[in-house]
């Protein structure tokens, strides 16, 4: 597998004004660590949506990305309500966000599409009252 | 076309990026969901939008955009400008509309290049 440059983050899930800057630092570093703009677009925006939400549907929770020379993993964790509905979920424009969500720029149910379309490979476990991992891979 | 066109087309204050008005942009989109926003720009420069938090400007910053444009004369609080200030991102403020604003932009030559 080689060497991996791990970064780990708390995701606060108290304050959408602060969502997205684990995503941001994460932009800054693979810049400064010479991939290919293609590469940080498709990684820093399918982790921003998975932390958008996290802090509107958990209540936080943590972002870890593994750095590879070949590929780019991004395992996002949770300890929220869940999907029931992992299909459903994944549809274009279904979403549970409240109207309040909306108001602020989000919850148009594009989140976990656009997660799957910017990565390479993305998986989903999720139970019920216990919380929610997402999986995603960009290939270098 | 040049942001500093962009500014002059919409009577537009500067907020922030002054230094950067000279830089060229060739297409741009109009939007206030930012879900949207990160679904479908491609390689679009300029975001209009009467959205006004934080969000706004990170998403500007995931889509390697290089100017906001506040319109319907929204006036983005200090945190949000501190944030685009730092990832040198060119903000502006119009009193016109939406609708108007992209019209004048559109017509002048800014068009909405491709999407994703």
């Amino acid at each position: 597998m080689g060497n991996c440059v791990n970064f780990h983050f708390d995701i606060d899930g108290d304050n959408f004004t602060s969502a997205g800057e684990a995503s941001v630092r994460i932009k800054k570093s693979l810049r400064e660590m010479g991939f290919t703009p293609d590469v940080i677009r498709r990684v820093s925006v399918a982790m921003y949506e998975g932390e958008i939400n996290m802090v509107i549907h958990a209540n936080g929770g943590t972002a870890d990305v593994n750095v590879y020379v070949d590929k780019i993993e991004i395992i996002l964790a949770d300890n929220g309500p869940g999907i029931s509905n992992i299909e459903l979920a994944m549809q274009e424009g279904y979403s549970t966000a409240p109207d309040n969500i909306r108001s602020l720029g989000f919850g148009a149910g594009m989140g976990l599409p656009n997660m799957k379309n910017y990565t390479d490979d993305m998986k989903i476990e999720s139970e019920v009252g216990k919380g929610t991992t997402v999986f995603m891979t960009v290939n270098v | 076309m040049v942001i500093r066109q962009i500014a002059e087309l919409l009577s537009a204050k500067v907020l922030c990026g002054e230094d950067k008005l000279d830089g060229v942009v060739n297409s741009a989109c109009g939007c206030d969901m930012m879900s949207d926003v990160l679904a479908f720009v491609k390689d679009q420069a300029v975001l209009i939008t009467g959205l006004c938090n934080p969000q706004v400007v990170r998403t500007a910053i995931m889509m390697d955009m290089r100017c906001i444009v506040f319109v319907r004369g929204k006036m983005p609080p200090a945190d949000v400008l501190d944030l685009a200030e730092e990832s040198g991102i060119v903000v502006l403020a119009t009193n016109e509309r939406m609708y108007v604003a992209c019209g004048k932009l559109y017509q002048s030559g800014l068009h909405g290049g491709e999407v994703v």
